[in-house]
């Protein structure tokens, strides 16, 4: 398995798989923060007021990063369905490309978050 | 051409549609949602109750955890198919999906009519 090197474009579809795996998961702690934002403005505060908490603020952020690269990564699969990008080189860059944009993408939503 | 495999599509291509439709509906939902509260610095319970009790935000917030659903199945089904080779450790990881699946809908509808 160490002998095995991973190309970038195994890297970057993988990653795609698990934060898909990873949202599916999410979704119950989205919908219970909405439910509970929603209902009542207690319960909008009380939201507010968890998501403040350090160890929420990593979920949150952690969700958030899942989904942004979620997206690139999906745009870059629905282009390549319509013709964009199909050669290896093109694919290769596309996945440099969808890895650097989720990372920063995922710095940005940390700085928004801190 | 491949039979209704992931019973959900009438075929792999159907499938195939279904999830990129979703897809961009799951994407532009995440945008419009992303976009309003970075664009409300100030968001209070009003302003974000308001926007929920908006009749076209509701339909869109269904449609959208609709999407999900049927996006989450197939894909899902074709991650089950890769990695789990006993037939009936993948039957019980399928219901298990549909069940969540089902579950999330109705939940998202109590929300989104509910408050
Ligand atoms: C928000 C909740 C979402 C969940 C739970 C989710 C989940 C998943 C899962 C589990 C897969 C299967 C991955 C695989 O086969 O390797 C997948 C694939 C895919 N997702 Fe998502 N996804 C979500 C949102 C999105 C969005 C917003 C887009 C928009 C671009 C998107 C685009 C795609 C595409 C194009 C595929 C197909 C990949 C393929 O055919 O191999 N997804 N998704």
């Amino acid at each position: 398995m160490a002998a095995f090197k991973w190309p970038i474009t195994a890297i970057s579809s993988i990653l795609h798989r698990v934060t898909g795996v990873l949202l599916f998961l999410a979704v119950p702690f989205c919908l219970w923060t909405l439910e509970r934002s929603l209902n009542s403005e207690a319960g909008f505060l009380q939201v507010k007021s968890m998501l403040s908490g350090d160890c929420a603020k990593f979920i949150t952020w952690f969700i958030l990063s899942s989904l942004t690269y979620h997206i690139i990564a999906g745009c870059k699969h629905l282009l390549m369905d319509v013709g964009i990008g199909e050669s290896l080189e093109s694919g290769v860059l596309a996945s440099k490309l969808v890895i650097i944009l989720g990372i920063l993408a995922a710095v940005g939503l940390g700085v928004w978050i801190w | 051409m491949v039979k209704s495999v992931t019973s959900v599509g009438r075929s792999g291509l159907h499938d195939w549609m279904i999830q990129r439709v979703s897809a961009v509906i799951l994407a532009a939902y995440s945008i419009y949602i992303g976009v309003f509260v970075l664009s409300t610095p100030d968001l209070h319970f009003s302003v974000w109750q308001g926007l929920f009790a908006q009749t076209e935000i509701k339909i869109f917030s269904f449609l959208a955890i609709l999407s999900l659903c049927f996006h989450a199945w197939i894909g899902l089904w074709i991650i089950s198919t890769d990695y789990l080779n006993i037939l009936a450790l993948r039957l019980v990881f399928q219901v298990v999906v549909i069940i969540l699946c089902l579950a999330f809908l109705l939940w998202g509808a109590q929300i989104l009519w509910g408050f």
